[in-house]
């Protein structure tokens, strides 16, 4: 049992980060037709349920083109390097308050680190192809994505002063029901409403320190960035770059830097559920003797509790990732100064304003 | 902040930024929220046409249509038991897509719907759709009203044959056996005639007996006409369909004459042809020729033999293409 712990592991987080993946790429495509009065696939399975399957297997039907001029190894290399470290990133990430592949107290360090070598993979992919659009998009995203890494780690770094660890589980727990500390109404304690068992939503990150609310905001448009999403698709600006990055790539690596775009936006989401949106923590407040949170939890460990706590996260996942999808098809592509001006000017001072406040938040939860 | 880049400092920007940004993700969440309402396929004279502005527009076209106006001009259709292949509808087509062969019959083979007398086989009755305009000019000059538009617009192929259409009913085999027999008719006329002329040199009387042989026929014909009437009174009066007749039945019965007319030159012709030489000369001059070819033909293909029979009117057309043809080409 002890050696298939591991390949259990593996297995649980690479089928929920494939089921969402997949999720994603079903809503992309029906979230942008209802968007824009269509109805979208509906040929595939009931609904075009079946429209990712068919996407995919298209995909690794079509050739795997190295073009002569680029640099072979690299080239094939590129999007290897991707996915892998994505997957290392969600390592850390706790599923269910007991469930963890990797239990490291410095988890959210650990992470913000692995997945910038998701930039290394890009640059690869654009100088291999030799090409002036790769190239082109490869800077871009190098350029976006180490500066949007600014305003990420500040908002994380937000979470990190409130809730004074760098353990994801930790931080997952201190917004429910089964937090080692006492939670407090807006997290400051002179107030004296004690919310430990109440629970819900009231023991969220954004409601025990209100400002998070906005850091949250801003960590979602960083990460939209940090992944390449519209409105900052400048990597890969198909009316300007053709395919940025991903140029030259067809086939099977396609697919890769497409499941890897995606991974990505599942991987992000997936920490802002945890840092900012209670983590697997149930909405749900106890009322008196109606004790919600109670039911909607469950006991940790059991499988009630392990199943409802996989249930938040994903459906709060999922809603996040709706949002990013509604988002690329509202917002028009950010022009590079304007995506500078607002990491620079805007998001990064905000944030460092927050910071502040986030330290003398924590001196009144105490 | 009302006006656009009125504030254009910092905190002018940021807030109109703001604003913006939550207005677009209103509009978004607005149209995702009206998805929930299909528009119906409705034509667009139905009542309700227009207050179905919101939500998704998609048809799923090959099961879902939208409807069709009754006087719409989509693909044809030739009801070939009506047709009297009197070639109206091929003369008039601009593009020359519709292609008929007609085979004199030895006698009336039937008559249409509307009681018009059917004296010509079709051999061939194409329509080639991949050339059609839609004009419709040829369903509006079709004196029987057989050559219809549908309402299939659905009916791309793959093969830009298989947009020809064939709609006579006749196969090879038969139409070779009306050719046979129709040969057979013009020989014994012919044999006829000759011995009437020599009937005609041994009695000099013979003009007469030809006059009356030219002029029987329409006296049938009128006789027929009579016939006609009664029934499209009788039908008038018994069929639903009355209504709608009697507005293009005079049109049908103008041109029933004018053909019966024609069908009795033609079957005039047919007793005498030495009569009228002034028509003649034009086919026969030709019909000579082809007959000696056939005859040479023969000698090498006996069962060939029968197809340069269809020529002389295939000929008599390809002439006229040809011409209208050769002039781009020149150009
Ligand atoms: S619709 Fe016009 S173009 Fe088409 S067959 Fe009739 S006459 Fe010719
Ligand atoms: S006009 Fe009508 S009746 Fe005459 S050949 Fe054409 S389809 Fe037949």
């Amino acid at each position: 049992m002890e050696i298939l712990t591991p390949f259990f592991t593996l297995g649980a987080y690479l089928s929920l980060t494939l089921g969402l993946i997949v999720i994603t790429f079903y809503l992309e495509r029906k979230l942008a037709a209802f968007v824009q009065d269509r109805l979208g696939p509906m040929e595939v399975g009931w609904y075009g349920i079946l429209q990712p399957v068919a996407d995919l297997l298209k995909l690794l039907q079509k050739e795997d083109i190295v073009p002569t001029q680029a640099d072979r190894k690299l080239f094939l290399l590129a999007p290897l390097i991707i996915f892998p470290f994505i997957l290392a990133g969600l390592a850390v990430l706790p599923l269910t308050p007991t469930f963890q592949a990797s239990g490291t107290s410095i988890g959210v360090f650990f992470l913000l680190a692995i997945v910038s070598i998701d930039v290394l993979g890009l640059l690869m992919a654009g100088w291999a192809s030799n090409s002036k659009f790769p190239l082109y998009g490869a800077m871009r995203a190098v350029a976006q994505i180490v500066s949007y890494e600014v305003p990420l780690g500040l908002s994380v770094l937000c979470v990190v002063m409130i809730s004074q660890t760098l353990d994801l589980r930790l931080i997952g727990l201190q917004q429910g029901l089964y937090t080692p500390e006492a939670n407090y109404l807006v997290g400051i304690k002179a107030l004296g409403v004690e919310v430990t068992h109440i629970g819900g939503i009231l023991s969220w990150n954004i409601v025990r320190m209100p400002f998070l609310f906005i850091t949250f905001i801003i960590f979602y448009i960083a990460s939209l960035a940090e992944c390449n999403r519209a409105p900052f698709d400048i990597p890969e600006g198909e009316s300007e770059i053709i395919g940025g990055f991903h140029t030259e790539y067809s086939g099977f690596r396609f697919a890769l830097f497409f499941l890897a775009e995606y991974a990505m936006m599942v991987l992000v989401c997936l920490l802002g559920v945890i840092l900012f949106l209670g983590a697997w923590n149930t909405p749900l407040p106890n009322i008196g003797n109606v004790k919600l949170a109670d039911w909607t939890t469950g006991q940790l460990g059991t499988w009630y509790g392990n199943t409802m706590a996989i249930f938040w996260l994903a459906s709060k996942t999922i809603l996040l990732l709706a949002l990013q999808v509604i988002i690329r098809w509202t917002y028009p592509r950010l022009r590079v100064d304007q995506l500078m001006h607002l990491c620079w000017k805007v998001l990064t001072p905000i944030l460092l304003f927050i910071l502040l406040l986030c330290g003398v938040w924590r001196l009144w939860m105490v | 902040m009302r006006e656009k880049g009125a504030n254009s400092n910092y905190w002018g920007s940021l807030l109109e930024g703001i604003q913006t940004t939550i207005g677009g993700l209103k509009l978004t969440l607005k149209h995702l929220w009206e998805a929930r309402k299909q528009k119906p396929a409705h034509y667009v004279n139905q009542e309700d046409y227009f207050d179905f502005n919101k939500g998704i527009v998609t048809l799923q076209y090959p099961f879902e249509t939208l409807p069709i106006p009754d006087n719409g001009r989509y693909r044809l259709y030739n009801e070939i038991d009506d047709c009297i292949v009197c070639d109206k509808c091929a003369k008039i087509c601009p593009v020359n897509c519709i292609d008929i062969e007609a085979i004199k019959a030895t006698e009336e083979i039937g008559k249409t719907s509307d009681g018009t007398p059917k004296r010509l086989y079709a051999a061939k009755f194409d329509i080639d759709m991949a050339k059609c305009c839609y004009c419709g000019l040829c369903t509006t000059v079709c004196p029987t009203e057989c050559l219809t538009m549908t309402k299939v617009y659905d009916y791309s192929e793959e093969q830009v044959e298989d947009m020809n259409y064939h709609f006579s009913d006749l196969s090879p085999e038969e139409a070779l056996e009306k050719m046979n027999l129709l040969e057979l008719f013009l020989k014994e006329k012919e044999e006829a005639k000759k011995k009437a002329a020599t009937e005609k040199k041994a009695a000099t009387t013979s003009p007469t007996t030809k006059k009356k042989l030219v002029f029987k026929p329409k006296v049938k014909k009128s006789e027929e006409q009579v016939e006609n009437k009664e029934q499209q009174t009788t039908e008038e009066t018994a069929n639903k369909v009355a209504k709608a007749k009697p507005k293009f039945r005079p049109k049908v019965k103008t041109k029933s004459t004018e053909e019966e007319k024609k069908a009795t030159d033609v079957s005039s012709e047919e007793p005498s042809s030495k009569a009228k030489p002034k028509f003649r000369p034009k086919i026969k001059t030709k019909q000579p020729k082809e007959i000696e070819a056939q005859k040479e033909e023969e000698k090498e293909q006996p069962e060939k033999a029968t197809k340069p029979k269809f020529r002389p009117k295939i000929k008599t057309k390809t002439p006229k293409k040809d011409d209208d043809k050769q002039p781009p080409e020149n150009l």
